[in-house]
């Protein structure tokens, strides 16, 4: 061991590991193409090609693996949803993120903190027992606390009712964590290639080739990329801000709005702040990162756009809200800013499933929720792929609620309010 | 800051608008249910210049804006009524005798 490690310390070259395989060229067919390199992307061929033994698959991404949404996101894991569906899909979801590190043998981060969402009004303590209540039932840890025990949980949070909008009470999520996003993207990325999957970058999708359109969906043969057709007997969409672009390729209209989401990092500081903090009425989410940075975020944008810009509105609304609930932090710099492209829904649940073209398949509409989806979007897709069966568990994400008056109202558990 | 100039207010902080959507045109009041949903919520999610509601909170007035949803430039500004030149009748609910 000593020696191995003066060998290798005092050699120019470290024996690195690939855990990518170089870029090969595309295969003229495949069983499954997953448009999208992302996290729920490469999670989908990594459950494919462990759990079912389907290895035939290729990742298409137009620009770098894990260079979108999943690394623009807060990184905040949590199942304290609201509607039933919500709950049991993010429950298992939390589940698969507690063994990922084992089972990438990679160290994601992992790191289980306790989620707190503030409420300050009585309408906002009103859903937060509703929400507590329905999670209770499924067995998941919420509950719904008062200033007592938030001051004894959280001591920096300020509970002063002087503040503008004094903190009435709080939905403590004990399971809410945080993880390294990237690490994420990365484990399934190398698991999948590892099993034999093909991850094509910058590979865009032109169109999508189907036979047997005649006034219906018809049925997919192939995909027309930037290098090349690929035939494929399915295929799928994981796609974030441009759901709507490429779900037009096949001629469906999502209800879907590309929104920006945009978050920020302060310096690092030293670590002060074990608990996430949620603030749905100030429009705030907080926590500190292992490194020390505070991870912040706030409501999308107030319209829609295709593009990644920072605002200076964003971030005096972000600031002053989050000055209310830690006013010592008013000399603290910012470090870094970025936005992504929100795909939001209008009830805030994701579309998955089935589409009305035969062997195409959707994962959209994941607004401000993605991250936190990642491993049970991958596990589920990967099942619905292989057994041609949508999973029960996400039938209730069909984006034919639409179309029968049946939505699935989420968005009193989305993290901030839109 | 950016700016959205009014066509009753002049140049004024976005941050005093509400944006209200792509401008779609209105079904039939016999409509059905597909159509319906069609209107109400499936999107066009347009990447490029689209037409736009916009309303201007304090003196309550909805605009049209066109505006290029990749570069985030607003192209032109005007009043609805240069798009709805007609009153729209609405014909008044049956009433059971």
């Amino acid at each position: 061991m000593v020696f191995a490690l003066l060998k290798y310390g005092l050699n120019r070259h470290y024996p690195r590991v690939h855990q990518f395989p170089k870029p090969r060229d595309l295969r003229p067919s495949y069983d499954v193409v997953i448009i999208g390199g992302g996290g729920h992307g490469l999670a989908t061929a990594y459950y494919l090609a462990r759990d079912w033994g389907i290895t035939n698959v290729a990742v298409l991404d137009k620009g770098y693996l894990g260079g979108g949404n999943t690394a623009r996101n807060t990184a905040i894991i949590r199942s304290n949803y609201l509607t039933p569906e919500g709950v049991r899909f993010y429950d298992e979801s939390v589940r698969l993120y507690k063994d990922l590190s084992n089972d990438f043998d990679m160290n994601i981060m992992y790191s289980e903190r306790g989620h707190f969402t503030l409420a300050h009004t009585d309408a906002a303590i009103r859903t937060m027992r509703w929400r507590a209540e329905v999670n209770k039932h499924f067995g998941i840890e919420s509950e719904l606390i008062f200033n007592d025990d938030i001051a004894k949980l959280c001591p920096q949070l300020n509970l002063s009712d002087k503040a503008r909008y004094p903190v009435l009470g709080a939905l403590y999520h004990v399971p809410g964590s945080i993880a390294r996003h990237d690490a994420v993207a990365w484990g399934y990325g190398a698991g999948a290639a590892m099993r034999g999957v093909d991850i094509h970058q910058r590979t865009e999708v032109l169109s999508v080739t189907r036979e047997g359109v005649n006034g219906t969906g018809g049925r997919v043969t192939g995909v027309l990329t930037n290098r090349g057709p690929i035939a494929c007997k399915k295929v799928i969409q994981a796609v974030a801000g441009a759901s709507g672009q490429v779900a037009a390729m096949v001629g469906m209209r999502l209800p879907i709005r590309t929104i920006p989401l945009q978050a920020c990092v302060s310096q690092p500081l030293k670590p002060f702040l074990d608990k996430i903090i949620v603030s749905g009425s100030l429009h705030v989410y907080i926590s500190q990162s292992s490194r020390g940075e505070l991870v912040m975020g706030g409501s999308t944008d107030p319209y829609s756009l295709y593009g990644t810009r920072s605002t200076l509105d964003f971030k005096e609304g972000l600031m002053a809200h989050m000055l209310e609930l830690f006013p010592f932090l008013g000399n603290v710099k910012i470090l870094r800013q970025w936005a992504g492209m929100t795909d939001m829904t209008p009830d805030f649940a994701p579309i998955m499933g089935e589409t009305q073209i035969e062997n195409y398949y959707i994962d959209a509409g994941w607004g401000t929720w993605g991250f936190k989806a990642t491993p049970v979007c991958g596990k589920r897709n990967a099942e619905m792929l292989a057994t041609g069966r949508v999973p029960e568990l996400i039938q209730g994400f069909t984006y034919r609620r639409f179309h029968d008056y049946n939505q699935l109202g989420e968005k009193g558990a989305a993290s901030v309010g839109h | 800051m950016k700016i959205l100039n009014c066509p009753l207010n002049g140049p004024r902080n976005i941050s005093e608008f509400v944006w209200g959507g792509e401008v779609k045109e209105h079904p039939a009041l016999d409509c059905t249910d597909e159509q319906w949903v069609d209107y109400a919520v499936l999107e066009n999610n347009t990447a490029g210049v689209v037409r736009e509601w916009w309303y201007h909170v304090p003196t309550a007035y909805w605009i049209i804006a066109e505006r290029n949803t990749v570069t985030d430039e607003i192209i032109r500004t005007y009043p609805a009524r240069e798009l709805f030149k007609d009153r729209v009748e609405f014909p008044a609910p049956a009433v059971k005798p």
